[in-house]
């Protein structure tokens, strides 16, 4: 079984209603889920879609073929009937559009007229439409409603009870009306849990002890700043939106400096402005995890679509040489313990460690049985109360082996805490000997980075471990890679993923570059149109890919899509 | 009690006879008055001759960068709102590169100390106009002299509503030491301004100019009386009034926070939370 479900209408009608408590339905009953919304820059009108992936496996990517599709506009008509599967039904409400359309893959459900008449209200429609979904898939109501129930909980009984009723009003009236229905559930699994990216991110971020957020808001990153605010007052951190970003980011460091782990996250635009105080991070040492989730630009670009174009951005923002690690996870789960990397490492090192996503991962969903939150990454590095009191002295940069130098607190005993954005001393005093100057530079970068390159694992390699055929990729496309080369077994595929992006990894703990030179063809799929990763493994390891599959078009790779073109690209060579 | 030498930083690179050694000589004597010891507070300052002074007084610091010092201060103090957090800067610094950061701390009323370093010139980068340069002021890349109206910072801070708004001289070093305590003890966002002559790049704005022109508000002034400390704040001309211009008692912004009741959020436990039934909302 692998549906898929897809909601179209104009912003503000509520694609995203149906799809979070379809969503949550389906995981609920123990089925395998993957979604994502495709919306415009806009808060009404407009033409948005939300497609369900519904599996009895893992699914981890979008399909171009849909099974059900609920049409809340006559767009999504005009724009998706083409997409229909053999089987596929459109459920819409013919009175609502306008239109009635006389096809037999057209399922006419009243949406409105049913949640006016039995709930009282229009906006109920979309309670209906779920239940239409349902029937037509055959599933039953129990757990629909307890989700229902529980979406609600903080509304009056009697409005729970109307979209109680009229969930059930839209099965049955699906049910009955519906005899093209073909569709069937096998028996659902383990209950699972359902979590987008930028959820992720901030989970880690709240797991990994961050006290203080500072951000200000930016399309597709603001996701991670509302679940950290959501989790605020039970965990005890400060949230700030700040006025700017170049204030977010300094409001962070100033935290950070203060003896608390600090983030914030932008996106294109917003983490521009935050670049001169990356570099202030780089040179005070000070500990940040910075969150980029990336969009299309130049400039403001297309602010709710998908990219990744700004590694090499990521990778060269700030002014002046200092360390940096740069994450970039796949998955949501990869996500979490990543971000708790990013965290453990900025601390260890002094560094700032940034979190590259992108609106693609940052608002997928997928499903888990559970998630491991076991083997999170938690050292306290710095000197807080007796032990920094206790010192007989204390230089805040003093000169060490590693480069590592002794992160007090300031206020916690009777030593001084400096530093400053100027080159400086041990005790952090603002010089300019040259003498100082190399050994601040060795210190601070030419000592740490290969300490932290130690740090960074391999990437990973899913498929064939002899592959002739090698798919790179790197961030958001892990999932759709791992369909793709799945479909792709009968030609020896491997997928070779790259989460932990810089320092880039070596090959002791993974021979990537023999599992490269051993294949036939090594294909990278990027989503921007320069091939960015590829430009860094060429600059990193002087490794060539044969080819590189771009996308630039602010939206996701699909299953189909993609393994189609690299069909094509095999059957042309 | 703590002595001046305890306050003694590095040897200072300003230039000889310049303003900013009396506010160092008004701030030294301003701790031992209030007998806070060097590491019991910080200092957040920028870049320019004002933003080097943490460096020239012994103490916590962050030097950060140009402008940008009032937020390295409020993430500070939301981390650690137990210790005094006093901010250093330029009128550059402050009104020019972090102007946009000034008016959001005064909204904000975060408890923070804000001494601005006021010489109406950019020291540091070697004279050019500054925000409160005066009109025409003819500097190296102002051939035609500055042709914007200098700004008042004393007349925004009120229309702010700021919660403490101040003006000293460091040519009355006594009345500078009083209005500090003042702007350190006042609870919520305080701005003291102090005029402060560049000895080198500003011959307009001298020690004569000033001296010609400030005189301090009166025992009878009241700085609770918003309309009159407009009044008073526009005074910038051939008299300039020095002292508490503007005082309200607006409730402090960590004082909003519900997780900051308790205490500062550098002492709270554990450091990390506990990972059981975290994931149960995400099913
Ligand atoms: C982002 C940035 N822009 C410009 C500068 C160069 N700069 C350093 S100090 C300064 C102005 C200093 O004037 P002010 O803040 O009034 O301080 P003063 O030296 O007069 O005390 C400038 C423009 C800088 N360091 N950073
Ligand atoms: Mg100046």
């Amino acid at each position: 079984m692998d549906y898929t479900i897809k909601i179209g209408g104009e912003a503000g009608q509520g694609v995203d209603t149906i799809g979070a408590i379809l969503s949550k339905i389906f995981t609920r009953a123990g089925y395998h889920v993957f979604s994502h919304p495709d919306y415009e820059s806009r808060v009404r009108g407009g033409h948005n879609f939300l497609q369900i992936r519904l599996a009895d496996r893992p699914v981890t990517a979008s399909r171009d073929i849909v099974d059900i599709l609920v049409a809340l506009d006559r767009q999504s008509i005009i724009a998706h009937e083409k997409e229909l599967s053999a089987d596929g039904m459109v459920v819409y409400d013919s009175a609502a559009l306008g239109e009635k359309v006389e096809k037999p893959a057209f399922l006419d459900v009243p949406f409105t007229d049913m949640a006016i008449k039995q709930g009282g209200s229009k906006i109920m429609a979309n309670t209906v439409a779920t239940g239409a979904v349902l029937g037509m898939l055959g599933m039953d109501l129990g757990i629909a409603r307890e989700v229902i129930r529980g979406e609600l909980k903080k509304k009056d009984e009697h409005v729970i009870k109307a979209n109680l009723d009229l969930v059930v009003a839209g099965h049955e009236s699906a049910t009955r009306n519906c005899s093209r229905c073909a569709f069937a559930l096998p028996p659902g699994g383990q209950r699972k849990l359902l979590i987008a990216g930028n959820e992720a991110i901030g989970l880690g971020a709240v797991l990994s002890g961050c006290k203080f957020y500072s951000a200000y808001p930016m399309t597709p990153s603001t996701g991670i700043f509302s679940f950290v605010a959501g989790k605020a007052l039970e965990y005890g951190i400060v949230v700030e939106q700040a006025e700017d970003e170049i204030a977010a980011i300094n409001m962070a460091l100033g935290a950070s400096f203060g003896g608390v782990r600090s983030m914030t996250a932008s996106s294109g635009g917003g983490f521009a402005l935050m670049v001169e105080g990356l570099s202030l991070a780089g040179m005070t040492e000070t500990p940040i995890v910075i969150g980029l989730a990336q969009r299309p630009g130049p400039a403001t670009g297309l602010p709710t679509r998908t990219e990744q174009g700004e590694l090499l951005f990521a990778l060269y923002a700030g002014h002046g040489e200092f360390p940096r690690v740069i994450f970039a996870p796949g998955t949501p789960e990869q996500a979490i313990h990543l971000t708790n990397k990013a965290f453990d490492l900025a601390e260890k090192y002094q560094i700032p460690a940034l979190v590259l996503s992108d609106q693609y991962l940052a608002d997928s969903s997928w499903s888990y049985e559970t998630l491991n939150l076991e083997e999170l990454r938690n050292t306290d590095y710095r000197l807080r109360g007796e032990t920094f009191r206790n010192l007989q002295s204390y230089k805040r940069h003093a000169l060490t082996a590693s480069g590592i130098s002794p992160l007090g607190i300031p206020g916690d005993g009777p030593h001084l805490v400096v530093t400053d954005s100027d080159e400086h001393d041990e005790e952090g005093h603002i010089v300019e000997d040259a003498e100082m100057r190399r050994a601040m530079v060795q210190k601070r970068l030419l000592k740490k980075m290969p300490l932290i390159k130690t740090e960074i694992e391999p990437p990973t390699v899913y498929g064939s471990d002899k592959p002739e055929v090698v798919l790179v990729g790197w961030g958001s496309t892990y999932g759709v890679l791992k369909e793709v080369v799945e479909r792709l077994s009968a030609r020896n595929a491997a997928m070779l993923h790259f989460s932990e992006i810089y320092p880039f990894p070596g090959t002791q703990k993974l021979d990537y570059l023999a599992l490269l030179r051993g294949a036939k063809r090594t294909i990278c799929v990027e989503q921007n149109a320069m091939g960015k990763f590829a430009s860094l493994m060429r600059s990193e390891t002087g490794y060539t890919f044969d080819a590189n599959i771009l996308k630039y078009d602010g939206r996701p790779f699909t299953v189909e899509s993609l393994s189609g073109e690299i069909d094509a690209y095999l059957a042309g060579v | 009690m703590h002595t001046l030498q305890e306050y003694e930083g590095r040897t200072p690179a300003w230039c000889p006879g310049c303003g900013n050694f009396g506010i160092r000589k008004a701030f030294q004597q301003t701790m031992v008055e209030l007998d806070l010891a060097p590491h019991q507070f910080t200092i957040v300052s920028g870049i320019g001759q004002a933003g080097k002074f943490p460096h020239y007084v012994r103490c916590n610091t962050f030097n950060g960068l140009h402008g940008r010092s009032l937020p390295v201060a409020t993430g500070l103090k939301l981390a650690n709102h137990a210790m005094p957090v006093f901010v250093f800067c330029g009128d550059g610094d402050c009104y020019g590169e972090g102007g946009n950061h000034l008016l959001n701390a005064m909204r904000r009323n975060v408890n923070l100390t804000l001494f601005v370093h006021d010489n109406q010139i950019y020291g540091l980068t070697k004279g050019q106009a500054s925000p409160t340069s005066l009109e025409g002021t003819v500097s190296n890349t102002q051939p035609f002299g500055a042709l914007s109206q200098p700004f008042n910072p004393m007349v925004l801070a009120v229309a702010m509503d700021c919660s403490f708004v101040a003006r000293g001289y460091v040519g009355d070093i006594d009345h500078l030491k009083e209005l500090m305590k003042e702007a350190i003890n006042h609870q919520g966002f305080s701005l003291l301004d102090i005029f402060q002559p560049c000895v080198t790049f500003n011959k307009v704005n001298t020690y004569d100019w000033y001296k010609k022109r400030c005189y301090p508000v009166e025992s009878t002034y009241d700085p609770s009386d918003r309309v009159e400390a407009f009044r008073r704040a526009m005074e910038f001309g051939e008299r300039i009034p020095l002292g508490v211009l503007y005082r309200n008692q607006r409730p402090v912004f960590e004082e909003k926070v519900p997780v900051l009741r308790e205490k500062p959020l550098v002492r709270q436990e554990p450091l990390f939370p506990r990972v059981d039934g975290m994931l149960e909302e995400f099913y």
